[in-house]
């Protein structure tokens, strides 16, 4: 079996599951944020259900319009908090203590290999990076699984994903999996797993991984996932100590596909709009001016994408007709940024530094786009829109472009540098 | 179930939710407000345009992108009784079954509807009738397990009735 069809049936009860095979999973860890909670929490009430099923298994966390950016938005996390106090949940994060959800659950330590999480929100994906099998769902399933415990899922079949070769200078986790999407196509793993692998992978650390995993979803996969090996343990030894369970695909497992990527021949990537798999050399896209960049999200926010576009920004000022938006994804990489000096780094170079949220990777707020605005992101969606008014142009990219980009005022590579 | 008439309103592959429901209006759970700006980032007019019952035909991927439910929820409360697609993107199928919107697969029945068209949908049986052009489809059939959240008329109903029973 592979590794998503192992922790299924471990937590369905079952010896073997098989692709295409409905399954009641038990689940280790459900989430929800102050988009999606709201709706869950309404649902939830339908269903009668009264108390949770377990208090230390659901983690919601205010992070997508937060600090509240209007009225409506405030009632919304008002709803999720009454309701975290009213059923006395473990894990709830309000606006001070709270992070982007997808860098602070690994941060906290509440994913680990082995488990099984769902949650209500579709970069929920991005927990595969631990050995984890973690997929987005809905309002209602987070609901139900409230409830319950368990949510139905269906075993998808497996792509395996084979990286080989050396990364060159500035390349990472972003421009590998913008390049997978672009060979792939934005529905090429459609209810599909992408397994990734190879020694390309072996040798990323663990922010690489997560930003990887965190995309499966731009190219339709229900989950992306990395077998466990010396860098998931030296990861989850620096955030937990509680034990878990790894498990690793068979050397016979069954793959319906496997497609092999040469790493040393990817460039710098950028997706141009407005679909992730428009994924582009930059040399390709060096005409293209911006008006914005931004450096954050459950992408890349961590301290290493920090710590890339503040190589790049040191000593040198942004373009006087770019705004540059850099938002640590939680507290923790916000302190880290201040005590390493990058904070200084940002706002010498002229850069917004912001509180976690996800804010405009959404077109939510803190740097939503103008009538026919550019704006270069590592984030990880570029549809029609996304960033603010439809008519404006998300490019997405790494933190070593962002960087750069807002430097040069358009889309460039470090090298182009003076 | 009842037969589910309506006129067709076409799109065509990776319809996402952020042009389903945009974030900018995420800021509430009311659906009559989702609805209000339903499609409004591909098709300013399809508020103005839809009537109770209408149907969306889409290509591939349709509710690609976010895990929002407000995005059927939005379709769902704008009045439309039913969506056949080439293939939809996994969280909005499931959140569609979930919330009880009728979604239907079939590539034939989607490639070659226009809008305009008037389908006649037969949820119990599969059957698509283009009642314009005169042709008539077989929607793939649910699989067994998502067939009885679809009896209950929803996972919420399902998982009450699941709870009610111990």
């Amino acid at each position: 079996m592979t590794i998503t069809e192992k922790i299924l049936a471990r937590h369905s009860g079952q010896a073997e599951v098989h692709p295409g095979q409905f399954v009641m999973a038990r689940v280790d860890l459900m989430l929800g944020n102050d988009i999606t909670a709201p709706l869950a929490i309404e649902e939830f009430r339908k269903m009668s259900a009264g108390q949770v099923a377990d208090r230390s298994r659901v983690v919601l966390v205010a992070d997508h319009y937060t600090p509240n950016k209007d009225i409506k938005s405030a009632e919304q996390c008002r709803v999720m908090r009454e309701f975290a106090l009213a059923q006395r949940l473990e894990h709830f994060w309000d606006t001070g203590r709270a992070g982007v959800e997808h860098a602070l659950l690994p941060e906290e330590g509440l994913v680990a290999p082995g488990e099984c999480i769902i949650g209500a929100d579709s970069h929920t994906c991005t927990y595969g990076a631990v050995g984890a099998f973690a997929t987005g769902v809905g309002s209602t399933d987070l609901a139900a699984t409230m409830a319950t415990g368990e949510c139905w899922l269906r075993v998808p079949p497996s792509i395996k994903m084979v990286y080989r070769g050396k990364l060159k200078p500035w390349v990472g986790g972003k421009d590998l999996i913008l390049y997978t999407i672009g060979q792939i196509g934005v529905s090429g793993a459609l209810y599909q797993t992408l397994e990734f692998c190879g020694e390309t992978i072996e040798a990323l650390p663990m922010s690489g991984r997560l930003t990887m995993c965190n995309m499966a979803i731009e190219a339709g996969a229900k989950n992306g996932i990395i077998n466990p090996d010396a860098e998931t343990e030296r990861f989850m030894k620096s955030v937990t100590s509680r034990p878990y369970t790894p498990v690793t695909s068979d050397p016979d497992a069954e793959y319906i596909r496997t497609v092999e990527v040469d790493c040393a021949q990817i460039e710098l990537q950028v997706s141009l709009p407005h679909l992730p798999e428009n994924a582009r050399p930059v040399r390709e896209a060096r005409d293209i001016t911006i008006d914005q960049s931004v450096i954050g999200s459950c992408t890349n926010g961590r301290i290493e994408d920090l710590r890339v576009a503040a190589e790049i920004l040191k000593g040198r000022k942004i373009h006087p007709r770019v705004r540059l938006i850099v938002i640590p994804a939680t507290p923790r990489v916000h302190m880290q940024t201040i005590k390493e000096g990058l904070a200084e780094v940002f706002l010498e170079a002229g850069a917004a530094l912001s509180a976690p949220t996800c804010g405009p990777c959404l077109g939510g707020h803190m740097g939503v786009l103008a009538r026919g605005e550019r704006a270069v992101a590592t984030t990880n969606r570029n549809f029609v829109g996304r960033m603010g008014h439809p008519e404006s142009e998300v490019y997405l990219a790494g933190p070593a472009v962002a960087a750069a980009s807002a430097v040069l005022g358009r889309i460039a590579s470090p090298e182009e540098l003076p | 179930m009842s037969v589910l008439r309506g006129r067709v309103h076409r799109y065509g592959d990776h319809v996402n939710t952020d042009v389903i429901i945009p974030a900018r209006y995420l800021n509430t759970s009311d659906a009559a407000e989702l609805a209000a700006h339903c499609m409004e980032d591909i098709d300013q007019e399809f508020v103005k345009r839809v009537k109770p019952g209408d149907i969306i035909v889409a290509d591939e991927n349709f509710g690609c992108g976010s895990s929002r439910e407000q995005a059927p929820l939005a379709i769902k409360t704008a009045g439309v009784s039913c969506v056949i697609a080439v293939s939809f993107a996994r969280i909005f199928f499931r959140n569609a079954i979930n919330i009880g919107l009728p979604v239907l697969v079939s590539a034939e029945a989607a490639r070659e509807t226009r809008a305009g068209d008037e389908l006649a949908v037969d949820l119990a049986t599969g059957r698509i009738e283009n009642t314009t052009q005169n042709r008539s489809y077989q929607a793939e059939p649910f699989p067994e397990f998502l067939q009885e959240i679809i009896a209950a008329g929803g996972l919420t109903e399902y998982t009450k009735q699941r709870l009610a029973q111990g």
